[in-house]
């Protein structure tokens, strides 16, 4: 009993991160119909900024999660006008390759930058809580509590402000949005801000537990939470949240079961399957073309 | 209609292989290159295949496939083992083409496997597929204990020379391009232009589509297999993703929908890595760049859906499906 | 003798009832108009007849066999061809490509043949290239051979959409609004050239027309469609003035 508490408390925590990370896939896939490639790579960004905020700068938790945010989600409102927006009206093809090359770039300028891992000091003191051989982190509290916060905030937004109402008239109908007066570039530079900002937080919250970094980490956990979006029904927000924690419970499962190196396979698996029989996810909707 | 052709011109081709397969075994025989730039020949030829192998789908089909880091690696382990453990010491050298032929008949049977969710999906979800498909081939072979797991395979010798490159490559041209100039490759360009018109215009668009797949993946497999041979090692890391966006950019700084266009961007991209070698690690944030410069200044590549008379049957002169001028 | 026959043939998009309770009987050579209003379901009911849509319920018989549940390349080959009501030719292919490509069901070599060239590749290559060619000139458009679709003009694009529809061999054409687009002068000469290509090619044809105007100049019998339901059908004279099709078209001038 107290084993399989145990189990789901690391399933929550690694769920959390991948669902945040998830959001940002969604909610750009939601407004532009286009997969970010790039986002599990903003994802190390926002660890890498953690690193230099907490080795150079010494600064506590709160400020350095201020900085890695508000740092990835430049880098995202960066990255789309510079190398997206153009591409709005080009064929959907060169706007994946343009992704995947920004996501490539990304990491392999960091690489150029820290050719070695690095190891990111801890920044908050990590007590453990004992409940009745429950044993719960500070770290993973923190963890799991930031990011439901996170949530829950984003999805005010989305559902509640007049931003949040112009991102779904956009996701809606990208062409009719802007004849009721949407502003649609400065709503889509406010979405890659806040998916990527999610992204940069899951990204610090990440290097926190696991504080070896290194360039390439993004790839597969972005990977990870794209899959997550694609279970939850890749542009719905509520979707991407649940599809990290059936993700992260099924992570936790088969590394309870078999070797870790099997980890990656299952996941892949569970997504190549799910894409061939129910492509739309738990939450989406099929799309038919008008002939 | 396949006119007799002028009585010069009909001789070529049999000029050029002759010629090109002399001068092939000349090189290394009488040391005329040094055997560096012989190795980066080598390695034009096999990026050649490569991207003639990615151009079928992504510039011919108008699909969008990552997933060819895994047919290649396919193709690397299957030739490698056979070589290493399977065919009897001293006659590996003599049974190097069957091997290379089995890495690509089992890239293909893995491209018929890719091909069925492209019957339902396009575009980026496609691409996700494929990319799943990399993600599988590396943690099932990091997983597979008799090819070395992540540690990677070794023991293969040199068995790539340049006289096999430059078949291997005479060999993918020349089929791709048949391919291309035949009904299955019209039912391809179909796809791309307009997949629903296709199919009420009589074309089985799965067939294509499993064809086209076979098809190219048999190709990668070849390349892999070449590949292996060469640097006499491998392991699953090396056919990850990145791998597969080499292939992307040896195609689109080409142009999409082109032979000459593969032959160009494989050649250029070969060339300048190595000019490039002093910069270090910054040539690998120089090839993103360019990728991505591509697509937002000349999203079809060099080339772009242009082709060079060379590469048209002469029965289809005129009227190629290539010769399509840019828009 | 009957060519066509749908039964009971019902198809909803989510909610919505595009076609409802569809039934047909077509008689070999006919000519025969489908008119309605704007959303009618007139499309709809070619997209299921094609096979682009499977029916929700219903079924329809092509010679005597069932061709709901069949592909749309199998559905072709059996004789079925179609234009599109928005022109869906593969612009970036040559016309005489366009052409070609119709003629994939009706190629006679098989992958192997074409890979290495081989077998009966080089003789079948040039029957369809010979009969593309055929078709072509007498559409008087083989000079337009390696012209590009996309730059050809609309109303060669529709002409050219109309090539190769009959480029797969149909013995039925189901004709999507081919006037649209059109000026009155056009439409007339289109009158005497759906008329000649039914001739020409032995043809049973049914035609989609929006406007009244063609389909009671051409077609010997009509069917009006209004929210996916059959609302009157019989020759032209007497759909003129049905008073449910007038009811129908109420609001919209009925160009007689
Ligand atoms: N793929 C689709 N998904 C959802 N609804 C559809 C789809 N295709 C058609 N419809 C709806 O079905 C109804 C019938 O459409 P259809 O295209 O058959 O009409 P139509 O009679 O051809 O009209 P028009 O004269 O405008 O061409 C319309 O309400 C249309 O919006
Ligand atoms: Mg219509």
């Amino acid at each position: 009993m107290i084993y399989l508490l145990q189990q789901a408390l690391n399933a929550l925590q690694l769920g959390s991160i991948y669902a945040l990370i998830a959001l940002g896939y969604t909610m750009v896939y939601g407004i532009l119909s286009m997969i970010n490639f790039a986002h599990g790579d903003f994802f190390m960004v926002g660890a890498f900024l953690c690193f230099i905020v907490a080795t150079f700068m010494q600064l506590p938790f709160l400020p350095a999660l201020l900085i890695s945010m508000a740092g990835v989600a430049l880098l995202g409102v960066i990255v789309e006008r510079v190398a997206y927006k153009p591409l709005r009206q080009a064929p959907r093809v060169s706007a994946i390759i343009t992704a995947l090359g920004v996501g490539i770039f990304l990491e392999n300028f960091t690489l150029a930058l820290s050719p070695y891992p690095k190891h990111v000091p801890t920044i908050i003191e990590n007590t453990t809580i004992s409940l009745g051989g429950l044993t719960m982190s500070s770290l993973q509290t923190i963890i799991i509590v930031l990011s439901i916060v996170m949530m829950t905030v984003l999805h005010f937004i989305v559902q509640h402000t007049k931003v949040g109402m112009a991102m779904r008239a956009i996701s809606w109908d990208k062409n009719v949005a802007p004849l009721m007066g949407v502003p649609v570039n400065h709503i889509i530079s406010i979405t890659f801000a806040l998916g990527s900002g999610l992204g940069g937080v899951a990204g610090m919250l990440y290097s926190m537990a696991y504080p070896v970094i290194d360039p390439y980490m993004g790839i597969i956990v972005g990977w990870k939470a794209f899959i997550s979006a694609v279970v939850g029904g890749i542009g719905n927000i509520r979707g991407a949240m649940l599809g990290g924690y059936i993700l992260g419970s099924v992570e936790v499962l088969v590394a309870a079961f078999l070797p870790s190196t099997y980890r990656d396979f299952v996941a892949f698996s569970l997504l190549l399957v799910l894409l061939i029989f129910r492509p739309y996810g738990i939450f989406g909707k099929p799309r038919t073309q008008k002939v | 209609m396949d006119e007799p052709r002028e009585g010069k011109l009909r001789w070529m081709p049999a000029v050029f292989l002759a010629a090109g397969l002399a001068v092939s075994f000349a090189i290394p025989q009488y040391n005329l290159l040094n055997q560096y730039v012989q190795l980066i020949i080598m390695y034009a030829g096999i990026n050649i295949i490569l991207a003639l192998s990615l151009n079928l789908i992504n510039g011919y089909m108008g699909e969008f496939s990552v997933g060819h880091a895994g047919f290649m690696s396919v193709g690397a382990y299957i030739a490698s083992f056979l070589t290493v453990r399977i065919f009897p010491p001293g006659a590996e050298t003599l049974l190097f083409p069957v091997a290379v032929t089995a890495g690509g008949i089992g890239a293909a049977l893995l491209g018929l496997v890719v091909a069925i969710p492209s019957f339902r999906t396009r575009g980026d979800y496609l691409a996700i597929v494929t990319l799943a498909f990399v993600m599988i081939v590396k943690s099932a072979l990091e997983n597979i204990d008799a090819v070395g797991g992540a540690r990677g395979f070794l023991g293969m010798n040199k068995m790539t020379t340049l006289p096999w490159v430059f078949l291997w490559t005479v060999l993918t041209v020349w089929i791709i391009r048949n391919f291309i100039y035949s009904n299955y490759g019209r039912g391809v360009l179909s796809i791309r232009e307009d997949e629903i018109a296709s199919s009420l215009m009589s074309v089985n668009t799965r067939q294509v589509k499993l064809l086209t797949f076979t098809v190219s993946a048999f190709f990668a497999g070849v390349a892999g297999a070449l590949f292996a041979h060469v640097l006499q090692f491998i392991n699953p890391r090396m056919f990850d993703i990145i791998k597969s966006t080499d292939m992307l950019v040896m195609v689109y700084l080409g142009g999409v929908g082109s032979i000459a266009g593969s032959i160009l961007g494989a050649s250029v991209f070969t060339i300048l890595l190595e000019v490039l070698r002093p910069l270090e690690a910054w040539r690998m944030v120089l090839m993103p760049l360019v990728l991505v410069l591509l697509m937002l200044f000349r999203p079809r590549g060099i080339m772009g859906l242009r082709e060079m008379a060379l590469f048209v049957p002469s029965s289809d002169k005129s009227n190629s499906a290539g010769k399509v001028k840019q828009a | 003798m009957t060519q066509l026959r749908a039964e009971r043939v019902t198809h909803y998009f989510g909610g919505l009832c595009a076609v409802s309770d569809f039934n047909l009987e077509l008689e070999r050579g006919a000519l025969m108009g489908i008119i309605g209003p704007n959303g009618a379901g007139k499309t709809t009911v070619f997209n299921i007849i094609t096979g682009v849509y499977r029916a929700t319920e219903g079924s329809i018989y092509f010679d005597g066999d069932e061709i709901i549940g069949k592909t749309p390349d199998r559905i072709v080959a059996m004789g079925i061809s179609r234009t599109f009501q928005n022109i869906r030719l593969f612009n970036e292919l040559s016309v005489l490509d366009n052409i070609r490509i119709a003629h994939y069901a009706g190629s006679r070599y098989n992958p192997f043949e074409a890979l290495l060239r081989i077998g009966r590749y080089k003789a079948e290559e040039r029957r369809i290239r010979e009969h593309s060619y055929e078709l072509l000139a007498l559409f008087n458009m083989d000079v337009l051979a390696s012209t590009t679709a996309r730059n050809l003009p609309y109303g060669q694009q529709r002409r050219l959409e109309i090539v190769r529809a009959l480029a797969t061999g149909p013995s039925l054409l189901l004709l999507d609004e081919p006037a649209a687009g059109m000026n009155p002068r056009e439409v007339d000469q289109l009158t005497d050239f759906i008329r000649w290509i039914r001739r020409t090619f032995n043809l049973t044809i049914i035609l989609i027309e929006h406007q009244m105007r063609l389909a009671m100049a051409v077609c010997e019998r009509l069917m009006v469609l209004d929210f996916g339901a059959v609302i009157a059908e019989g020759p032209p004279k007497v759909i003129q003035t049905h008073p449910l099709v007038l009811e129908a078209y109420l609001g919209e001038k009925v160009p007689v």
